[in-house]
This record gives C-alpha cells, sequence and structure tokens, in this order.
C-alpha cells in the first residue's frame, strides 16, 4: 500500500470520527458512518480507525458481524431486498425471491459480476399492506408478481445503460 | 375555495403505493393555479386504500382512497368548480365504514389527522399539555397512582403494568437515571411503532418527557430499528422542535426538571428488542441479553437504572394524564384495560392499523374491521405476536381480545402483528417459516437456543420436505418444552410458540406430511407435482412467459411440458392458464 494512500485512509478516518465521537459506546455510529459512506465496512480504513480511538479490530468485528446491517463487500450499484415479512410470505415473496435469483443468477447477499445489482432477503419493510414488497435503492415496490419484477429489472438495466451511454 | 385544504397521507405505505408522486402532482397545481393549501400528514390507517387525499373545504370533509393522478386532477378541478367528484370517497364505503367503526383511537389518535413534522399542530390537538400538567400540577406519586389505576401495561408484548414498572425506576437511589423507548420493532408483519413514530412522533416524545418527569430519569434514547430511515428523520426534526419550545432539555416549562432525548438507530438484530440486549446495544456491543435480576430498573445502560418502555406505551401516556386514568380504562375486558393498535395484515380485504377497544373478539377484528378473506377462500388461522407467538385456529375466533384469553391459547398479544392466514397456507411450513427467522436471530449464548431451534428447524424442513416421520413429531415437541425451558431471555423462550400451537392445532397437517407425504394445503413444494393437461392445454405460451425457472417448454399452439427437474411449484402457470390446463396433483 501506498504512503499516500494510507493518509487519505486517515483523513477519511479522521472525518468519520469527527462527525461520531470517539468511545466504545460509539462503536455501532462509527461503523454506520463508514458503511453510509463507503457502502460497506472496508478493511484497511476500519484498521486506521482502530488505531485512532484504541478500539481493538476485534472489538469493532465482534461487532459488525453480530448485526445483519454490516456487510464486508462492496455493494452493487442497486441494492434489491425482497421482503421476508409474514404477509409477505403467505403471499408469495419466495416466488419473488426465486424469480430475481434466477434473473440475476446470484444468491442472496450476493452481488452481480458486472457489479450492477446486490439482492438481499430483508424480516421486513413494514409495509404489508403491498404484499409482497421489495425494496430498490431505498425506493419500496408493493404488490410484485413474476412479470411485473421481471419488468422493473428490466427497466433499471435499461435505464442504467442510456444513462452509462450519456456519460460516454 | 381559497381555504380549501389538500391533505395526502405520506407515511411509509402511503408513499410506497405512490402518494409522494400525488403530493408532487398536487404541489405543482397549487404554484400553478392557487386554490387550496396542500399539507402532509401520515397514515391514517387505511392501507388497503393508499394513496389517501382528504379535501376539507365548505362541504367539510372528503377523504378519497385509491388516488392516482388522473383521480387527483379531477379532485383539483372538483376544488376549483366547487363539485368534488364523487367516486372513490372512502369514508362513503360501506366496507371502510365497518372498518373504521369499531375502533378506538388513542395511541393513534393524531395518526393521519396532523402533520407529523408540525408542531404546531400538534399543539393544536392539545399537544403537550399533559406534560404541562404533569410538572406543574402533578407529584410524581399522583402521576404513578394515575397510571396504575388506568391499567395500561406495556405495549411491547411482555405486558407488565406500566405505573408499576416507573415506581420502581423512582424508588431507585441514584442521580442519574435513563429513560428508553425501545422502537426496535423487530416482529416480521408488524408495522404499528413505525406508523405512530411517522405519524404521531411528538405524542411519544410527551410521553417520555412525562415518564421521565416521573421517575426521575435526566436522559433518554429512543431506539429506532436501523430500517425506518423516515421515522428517524421525523424523530429528529420533532425532538429538534420540542428542544425549540422547551418541551425537552433543561428547565423544562419553567420548572427545575430538565431532560434530554436522543436517538440511537438499531442496525438489525431482532433480539434487542429484548431490554437487556438492547442496553447492551445502546452501550455499543453485541446485543446480547444477561440474566436478570438484576433488573433495568437497577442496573441497566452503564449500571445505572433504566426504565424501557415500548413506542405504544408511551403513546398512550399523555391522553391518560391529561384527561384521567377513567378515559382509559372505561374500556376493559377480563383484566386488560384499553386499547391495542394491531397491524392487520394477510390475507384480509382490509389490511391496516387499527386500534380496538379490550374484548373485542379476533372475529370482530378479523370479519367486521378486516372485512374477511380477500380471496374468497376460507380463513384458516390467525398468526398473533410474530415468532414469539402462535397460530389461533379459526374454531377459536371468537376469543375476545385481552391478555389472558390469548395466552391461553398458546398464542401471546405481542406488539400487535396480527396475520391472517386463508387455506392456502401450509401451517408446518407457517412454523418453518418462524423458527427459520428466530433462529437466524437467535444471539447464540444459550446452547438450546443456539442449537435447539437449529434441530428444530431441520426437522421441520424434513417434515415439509417428505421425509419426515412420526419419531420426528415426538423430537419437535420434547425440543419445544426444553428449548422454552432452559434460554435466558423471552427470543428463546417464546420461540418454540409457533411450533406448539401448530402442532396442537393442527396436527392433522402434520401427520398428512409424514404419514401421506402430503400436503393439503399445497405448498410444500417437494410434496407437489405441477402438470400440464395437454389436452385442455392451448399452447397459448402464457405460462412459459410467467415461469420464474424457465421450467416449461413447447411449440406455440401445442401442448406445453413442464420440466419437474427445473419446476420450483411455486404455481404461477397455475394462476396465469385461461384454460385451467394447469394441476397441482
Amino acid at each position: 500500500m501506498g504512503h499516500c494512500c494510507c493518509d487519505g485512509l486517515k483523513t477519511e478516518a479522521e472525518e468519520i470520527l469527527g462527525i461520531t465521537g470517539i468511545g466504545k459506546e460509539k462503536t455501532i455510529p462509527i461503523l454506520q458512518e463508514i458503511q453510509k459512506r463507503k457502502g460497506y465496512i472496508p478493511e484497511d480504513l476500519l484498521k486506521r480507525i482502530s488505531e485512532l480511538t484504541g478500539i481493538p479490530e476485534s472489538s469493532f468485528y465482534g461487532v459488525a458481524t453480530f448485526y445483519s446491517q454490516f456487510r464486508f463487500t462492496p455493494l452493487g450499484k442497486y441494492l434489491i431486498r425482497v421482503c421476508n415479512g409474514t404477509a409477505c410470505f403467505v403471499s408469495g415473496a419466495d416466488i419473488i425471491y426465486d424469480t430475481l435469483s434466477e434473473l440475476l443468477g446470484v444468491a442472496n447477499g450476493e452481488t452481480t459480476k458486472d457489479g450492477l445489482f446486490t439482492l438481499e432477503t430483508v424480516a421486513c419493510l413494514g409495509c404489508c399492506s403491498l404484499a409482497p414488497v421489495v425494496m430498490i435503492n431505498g425506493r419500496v415496490y408493493g404488490k410484485q408478481s413474476v412479470d411485473s419484477i421481471r419488468k422493473l429489472v428490466g427497466k433499471i438495466r435499461e435505464e442504467d445503460k442510456q444513462a452509462a451511454g450519456e456519460g460516454v | 375555495m381559497a381555504d380549501t385544504i389538500v391533505k395526502v397521507g405520506l407515511g411509509s405505505c402511503g408513499i410506497a403505493a405512490g402518494a409522494l408522486d400525488v403530493f408532487n402532482h398536487l404541489d405543482k397545481d397549487i404554484t400553478d393555479r392557487n386554490i387550496f393549501k396542500l399539507h402532509q400528514t401520515s397514515c391514517i390507517g387505511l392501507c388497503f386504500a393508499e394513496p389517501i387525499v382528504e379535501v376539507h373545504s365548505s362541504e367539510g370533509r372528503t377523504v378519497y382512497g385509491n388516488v392516482d393522478i388522473k383521480l387527483a386532477d379531477r379532485i383539483v378541478e372538483g376544488i376549483a368548480k366547487g363539485d368534488l367528484p364523487s367516486e372513490n370517497r372512502v369514508l362513503e364505503d360501506k366496507n371502510a365504514v365497518k372498518y373504521l367503526k369499531r375502533q378506538v383511537k388513542f395511541a393513534l389518535k393524531n395518526c393521519g389527522i396532523i402533520d407529523p413534522e408540525s408542531i404546531d399542530e400538534y399543539i393544536e390537538r392539545d399537544g403537550y399539555k399533559a406534560l404541562k400538567k404533569a410538572v406543574t400540577e402533578m407529584k410524581s406519586d399522583e402521576i404513578i397512582e394515575v397510571m396504575k389505576e388506568s391499567g395500561l401495561k406495556g405495549r411491547g408484548g411482555a405486558g407488565f403494568l406500566t405505573g408499576q414498572k416507573w415506581a420502581f425506576l423512582k424508588a431507585a437511589k441514584k442521580d442519574k437515571k435513563y429513560l428508553v423507548c425501545n422502537a426496535d420493532e423487530g416482529d416480521p408483519g408488524a408495522f404499528m411503532d413505525r406508523a405512530i413514530l411517522e405519524g404521531d412522533p411528538h405524542n411519544v416524545i410527551e410521553g417520555m418527557a412525562i415518564a421521565a418527569y416521573t421517575t426521575g430519569a435526566s436522559e433518554g434514547y429512543i431506539y429506532c430499528r436501523a430500517e425506518y430511515p423516515l421515522a428517524v428523520k421525523r424523530l429528529i426534526k420533532a425532538i429538534k422542535d420540542a428542544e425549540s419550545r422547551n418541551f425537552l432539555g433543561k428547565n423544562i416549562l419553567g420548572t427545575d426538571f430538565s431532560f434530554d432525548l436522543h436517538i440511537k438507530e438499531g442496525a438489525g438484530a431482532f433480539v434487542c428488542g429484548e431490554e437487556t440486549a438492547l442496553i447492551a446495544s445502546i452501550e455499543g456491543g453485541r446485543g446480547m441479553p444477561h440474566l436478570r435480576p438484576p433488573f433495568p430498573a437497577e442496573s441497566g445502560i452503564n449500571n445505572l437504572p433504566t426504565n424501557i418502555n415500548n413506542v405504544e406505551t408511551y403513546a398512550n401516556v399523555s391522553n391518560i394524564i391529561y384527561n384521567g386514568a377513567e378515559s382509559f380504562n372505561i374500556y376493559q375486558s377480563g383484566g386488560s384495560y384499553g386499547t391495542k393498535v394491531f397491524a392487520l395484515a394477510g390475507k384480509i380485504k382490509n389490511v391496516g392499523l387499527v386500534e380496538v377497544p379490550m374484548g373485542l373478539t379476533i372475529r370482530e377484528v378479523v370479519e367486521e374491521i378486516g372485512g374477511g378473506s380477500s380471496t374468497g377462500k376460507k380463513l384458516k388461522a390467525v398468526q398473533m405476536g410474530g415468532p414469539a407467538g402462535g397460530c389461533i385456529p379459526e374454531s377459536l375466533f371468537d376469543t375476545p381480545i385481552t391478555y389472558d384469553a390469548i395466552n391461553a391459547t398458546g398464542a401471546i398479544m405481542g406488539s400487535g402483528g396480527m396475520i391472517v392466514m386463508d387455506e392456502t397456507s401450509c401451517m408446518v411450513d407457517v412454523a418453518r417459516y418462524f423458527l427459520q427467522f428466530t433462529q437466524q436471530e437467535s444471539c447464540g449464548k444459550c446452547t438450546f437456543c443456539r442449537i435447539g431451534t437449529k434441530r428444530m428447524l431441520e426437522i421441520l424442513t424434513r417434515i415439509t420436505e417428505g421425509n419426515g416421520t412420526l419419531a420426528d413429531i415426538d423430537l419437535l415437541e420434547s425440543l419445544s418444552g426444553h428449548v422454552g425451558k432452559t434460554s435466558l431471555c423471552g427470543l428463546g423462550q417464546l420461540a418454540p410458540n409457533p411450533v406448539k400451537t401448530t402442532l396442537k392445532y393442527f396436527r392433522n397437517e402434520y401427520l398428512a406430511h409424514v404419514n401421506e407425504k402430503k400436503c393439503p394445503a399445497g405448498v410444500c413444494r417437494s410434496l407437489i407435482e405441477i402438470k400440464i393437461n395437454a389436452e385442455k392445454c392451448t399452447g397459448c405460451t402464457a405460462c412459459v412467459r410467467v415461469c420464474p425457472v424457465n421450467a416449461i417448454s413447447g411449440e406455440r399452439k401445442q401442448p406445453h411440458i413442464i420440466d419437474s427437474d427445473k419446476c420450483t411449484r411455486c404455481g404461477m402457470c397455475i394462476e396465469k392458464c385461461r384454460f385451467e390446463a394447469i394441476d397441482r396433483l
């Protein structure tokens, strides 16, 4: 690892701690702030933060692996969360998940090779009146069917391609 | 005309159903034409009719349901002409009238009525008057008496008398004490607390401030589930506004009572709903429970006395203090007092958030308020209490909703999830679903919870796959007893409930899976086969397009075939086929 890169990390680590504050009780807010910025918990950044706070890396990992919110691999551009709450379960959430898994070629928690989609299930999004529900990058799509979810993924792919085209 | 107010319900459900698009559309109309004022409100509880738009005009109050952009346009036209459209009027719909008629709103009193982001609208509806009454006119012992007299029990599920809990914290002799609001609503299929936090955050804050004054707590936390970003956003604003009006902070309302309130965002661990685990999480560690005693009232956050109540519990406080204990305990049945909020979902017509007085029967909630089956199929059970609760069969739907009566069925009141199931739900599969949840969420501290739930899940999976034996059912029963008895916290103690209640009421379904290798509800995929009837199939290809795993093949206008190895038995093709040519065997 180059020297300048480490300095960049140090600056970022200091910025994060400037927002959250330092202390054992800040462990979760620190991890949440890292993930908010990076989309996951990068090993090198956490190491820096551990050095600056004096909280052992093992403590951070102990906490981070306990809570389902934290991830250790980068996210795809679109995070698809399939709700598996009870109302969605009785309305066929498993079929929606199977369709997405087949369509994207990934299992729960995995990201597609092109880095576009991450698929995961979530315990409950609390929009039970709209079951079955999926959430894509924070937006909820209710009353999904095999048809609608396929169209939705197709639309996102299309729009993403167009946006990339315009970028060039 | 100009004093006409249009309100759009912007709760999470409403937004998901498209309410924000409607709101933004109307917003444009205002700047263009300036004929009404646009307000936002939150969930009114009529989730089945979202998006909802309410018009307050000289005609009175008109509520429109299932509003799309077109209807929104017609409403604007109607306001301009003084002639509102007559379609989609929710409150004139017989079904919705029934839905609202049996409800009594305390905890939800402002939800769907006020703009949750406006402290002025809260104050207009007697907001913070209870706090003022408490801190200027009442002694803390008086408040505890009123709370006890009201009969309010903890609405998070455990059902402990709130006034008594406050008395414990008050009795603790320490300079610093903490107050916590448990908003880590983790039960799948439950959204009561989210709706209250999104719809009336000041009501929760006022309840907490009164509790803090009563118990001598000087610092408080709202521990909110991370999956509720809108609730967190509205809480942050509400706390700031309450501070600026001196309802929170130093020397509240000119007295020597001070109380600081913070938000802690959870990070996704169901067990943190347990109070000692929640405290561990606030302190920054892994959210693992510990043995009680010491109870939090003695040793909680940073080993200091702490009181924890649930969102709905705090939301009931302002009404009880302002209007007296009688306003609440006038509703009573079998030792339970007041009202309970339920998130009504599943296979019923009126999915939504309801608040009902104690003593109403499950049937009244499901059939009158819920409007009965949404599928036309026979209702089979209602699941109450989430993963810690149980399935109550249709034959017991006349059970009144009280803590004791619900407990007697083997389910629990819980925090208020009520999922209605029809005959297309397999009860063995439902038990497997909940066990999978608790197994994943077990923190791993107690051996029987960690390994016992795993073995139970394996057995249930085996049965749903057609590999179960009668001995498996016995083993499941004995494990249920052991896991319940040897776990430290509620998660493990109650984890066997879904299994125990389904074994008690739906044993024949277990036996059908084991003895006949059949799933009576046609759900368990290993036990069913889906085949196309070549005589009826017209080769329209509708099924090919809908199959999620591309298991169906065939030439156009020729009978199609399903590849049984690829087929996941999801049944989408059956629903899509217009010729009834596909059978589930």
